[in-house]
């Protein structure tokens, strides 16, 4: 796995007009040390030998490409192929940046973790990886996603990491982040913040790109492998935006549609889409499109997807929205739920809520784009999380 | 600004009760008031403020509200009016309205607590327009050229973060303050440098004040105050505070 050097941010951490470092004092002299720690290990033959080890042996990389026949069939369009994320150590792409980020954390001298979760997958993945490297783990879970994603707080605690309620606003992914950052001001000399999307302040936002761009690198040799071409079109779901970035970067520039998908909610006024309906503000450290009122303040959102229930987005999201390389649509709560169950009753793989609604746009990209085709959906994540909420909400 | 020195800073929360508490802090020995413009994500700030933003939020304040608000407290009392608030708020509004806008109502400097010096020329450009001091942070993780530059970048005052953490009272404070104290004093030559965060009881401030500090801010510890006891705890609190000053 080499780390790419193409469309790197500014000095400042800008992509384009956003990104930035938008924090308080205290922690600005530790993203210059992270800065320069990410820098020294990206240029550290030793350092890539040792995240491609561990990416071998104990996530179980490279991650298949998949051809849904059966889906594709059904839609009736262009093929569909899935990048199987889910079948990674811990079910998602999250153990992807955790993994980088335990190797950058040791490398900085520092023992203790705090880190966000929403869906409960990036805890997940960095009490997984302080269980592997002996650091001390604690996770930030908003009160609604702790109870929308039992299975995965479980899971946390049995790999020894402390789970930290947070009630404050709605309970949810960006709470948690605002508990998480305020625990790293008060601690940053012995604590790294593990961020778990490629959002935040400069350089968090190209590092994790840097993690996870593995995904469509991967994917994209996979394809000229399978299909002697590359795809007409990929697509991801977008909460902050990691498992998105991360496969685009390697394909922004071919000449394929490049397709982010945000949670609709209800398909009204409740939803999470932060890139087709926010406004250009600051948010948890960088500028970028937010769910924000006209003074600024930060709104509700809803999706049935806990990691998608988040009102802010990554910067290099941004800047591929204004400059027009991706498109950013929305699929609305019950579509994803369509479109779970067809890749269940299809292909016999139950995927996460949030790349359900990947899912459900790549299933109309793919008749967009027509017989003779390619789609290549991320499929960033499995749905054993989801299944008790979705059982409670449908009788099951 | 001027700064009457040394400085005893009482932070409130905008609200409609805040014009008569700013008066009862001035009456107590406040030599200035900084007014918090209430944000939804204050990262910089503990419970006791997160909690006052999020009720005045509650009540209805909006960023146009918290100016009027600075109006009335400039009509009531006689000392410098700092607002404080967060990057969303002030570009949401615009920058160069929201300085306007504050210093027709009376504010003679600001604090943004997540915009910092290498991010802050535009506000810089548009609080100085409109004679405004643009005050910021150094924290006792600041190296050397960070505290130089947050030094070089201020006006009216330098901002001493003296606890590591956000906002909130404390028992103690950062076991560096002392010579944090004195490293920001020579970088910032003739400008005043105050300290704030976690400071509530007269001994810290005539601690930081024989650091070499010009003077302090108080926040959560006078919200508390308020919140316990309306105008007349605050006042009360503010004399005791002021107590820990040299005559
Ligand atoms: C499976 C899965 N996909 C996607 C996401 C959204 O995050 P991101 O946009 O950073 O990929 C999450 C977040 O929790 C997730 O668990």
């Amino acid at each position: 796995m080499s780390v790419t050097g193409t469309h790197r941010p500014d000095a400042l951490g800008r992509f384009g007009q956003f990104g930035g470092r938008f924090v308080p004092e205290t922690v600005m002299a530790a993203l210059d040390e992270l800065e320069a720690a990410m820098s020294d290990a990206f240029a550290d033959p030793a350092f890539h030998a040792q995240r491609d080890a561990l990416g071998r042996d104990f996530v179980g990389r490279p991650t298949p490409i998949y051809h849904a026949e059966r889906l594709s069939e059904v839609v009736g369009g262009a093929q569909i192929w899935l990048k199987r994320e889910d079948l990674n150590h811990t079910g998602a792409h999250k153990i992807n940046n955790a993994v980088g980020q335990a190797l950058i954390a040791l490398r900085l001298g520092k023992r203790r973790i705090v880190a966000e979760t929403g869906a409960g997958q990036h805890g997940v993945a960095t009490a997984t990886v302080c269980a592997r490297f002996g650091l001390d783990a604690v996770v930030y879970m908003g009160a609604e996603d702790i109870r929308r994603q039992r299975p995965n707080v479980v899971r946390m605690g049995m790999l020894g990491a402390e789970v930290v309620p947070v009630t404050a606003g709605a309970g949810t992914l960006k709470d948690a982040m605002n508990e998480a950052i305020r625990d790293w001001i008060a601690t940053v000399e012995t604590t790294h913040y593990m961020i778990g999307s490629a959002a935040g302040p400069h350089p968090y936002p190209y590092l994790v790109r840097e993690l996870q761009s593995l995904i469509g690198t991967e994917a994209r040799a996979q394809m000229l492998g399978a299909c002697r071409r590359l795809p007409d079109a990929v697509v991801a779901c977008v909460g902050g935006g990691s498992n998105a970035i991360g496969l685009f970067h390697a394909f922004r520039d071919d000449p394929c549609r490049i397709v982010g998908v945000e949670a609709a909610g209800d398909g009204a006024d409740l939803h999470a889409q932060s890139l087709a309906k926010g406004r250009v503000s600051i948010l948890h450290g960088s500028r970028s499109y937010v769910l924000a009122n006209e003074d600024g303040q930060v709104v509700e959102t809803h999706s049935i997807s806990a990691g998608l229930d988040y009102p802010g987005v990554g910067p290099e999201h941004a800047h591929l929205l204004a400059t027009g390389r991706a498109e950013y649509l929305g699929e609305s709560d019950a579509d994803a739920l369509a479109g779970f169950h067809r890749l269940c009753r299809l292909e016999g793989i139950i995927p996460a809520l949030e790349s359900s609604h990947a899912l459900a746009r790549a299933e109309r990209v793919a008749r967009e784009v027509g017989p003779g085709g390619i789609v290549l959906v991320g499929l960033s994540g499995r749905g054993d999380k989801d299944v008790d909420a979705i059982a409670a909400r449908e009788g099951i | 600004m001027e700064l009457k020195r040394p400085a005893l800073v009482v932070y409130l929360m905008a609200s409609s009760d805040a014009p008569d508490l700013a008066a009862a802090a001035v009456r107590g020995g406040a030599t200035a008031i900084e007014l918090g413009i209430p944000y939804s994500d204050p990262l910089a700030d503990g419970p006791t403020i997160q909690r006052a933003a999020q009720r005045a939020l509650d009540a209805g304040m909006t960023t146009a509200g918290a100016i009027a608000i600075l109006a009335e407290i400039n009509r009531r009392v006689d000392v410098p009016l700092v607002p404080m608030t967060y990057g969303a708020i002030v570009e949401s509004f615009g920058l160069e309205r929201f300085c306007a806008e504050a210093a027709a109502a009376g504010a003679e400097g600001l604090i943004v607590a997540d915009v910092p010096p290498e991010e802050s020329g535009a506000l810089r450009a548009a609080a100085s327009a409109n004679g405004i001091d643009l005050i910021h942070l150094v924290a006792p993780t600041s190296r050397e050229d960070r505290l130089q530059a947050a030094a070089d970048a201020s006006r009216g005052f330098v901002y001493l973060v003296a606890a590591m953490g956000t906002t909130g009272a404390r028992e103690s404070l950062d076991v560096r303050l002392d010579a944090l104290i004195g490293r920001v004093r020579t970088a910032a030559g003739g400008t005043p440098v105050l300290a704030g965060f976690g400071i509530s009881r007269p001994e810290q401030v005539a601690a930081i004040l024989a650091a070499g500090a010009d003077g302090v801010i108080v926040g959560s510890a006078a919200i508390d105050a308020a919140d316990r006891g309306g105008a007349e705890a605050l006042e009360v609190f503010v004399r005791n505070l002021a107590s820990g000053l040299p005559a």
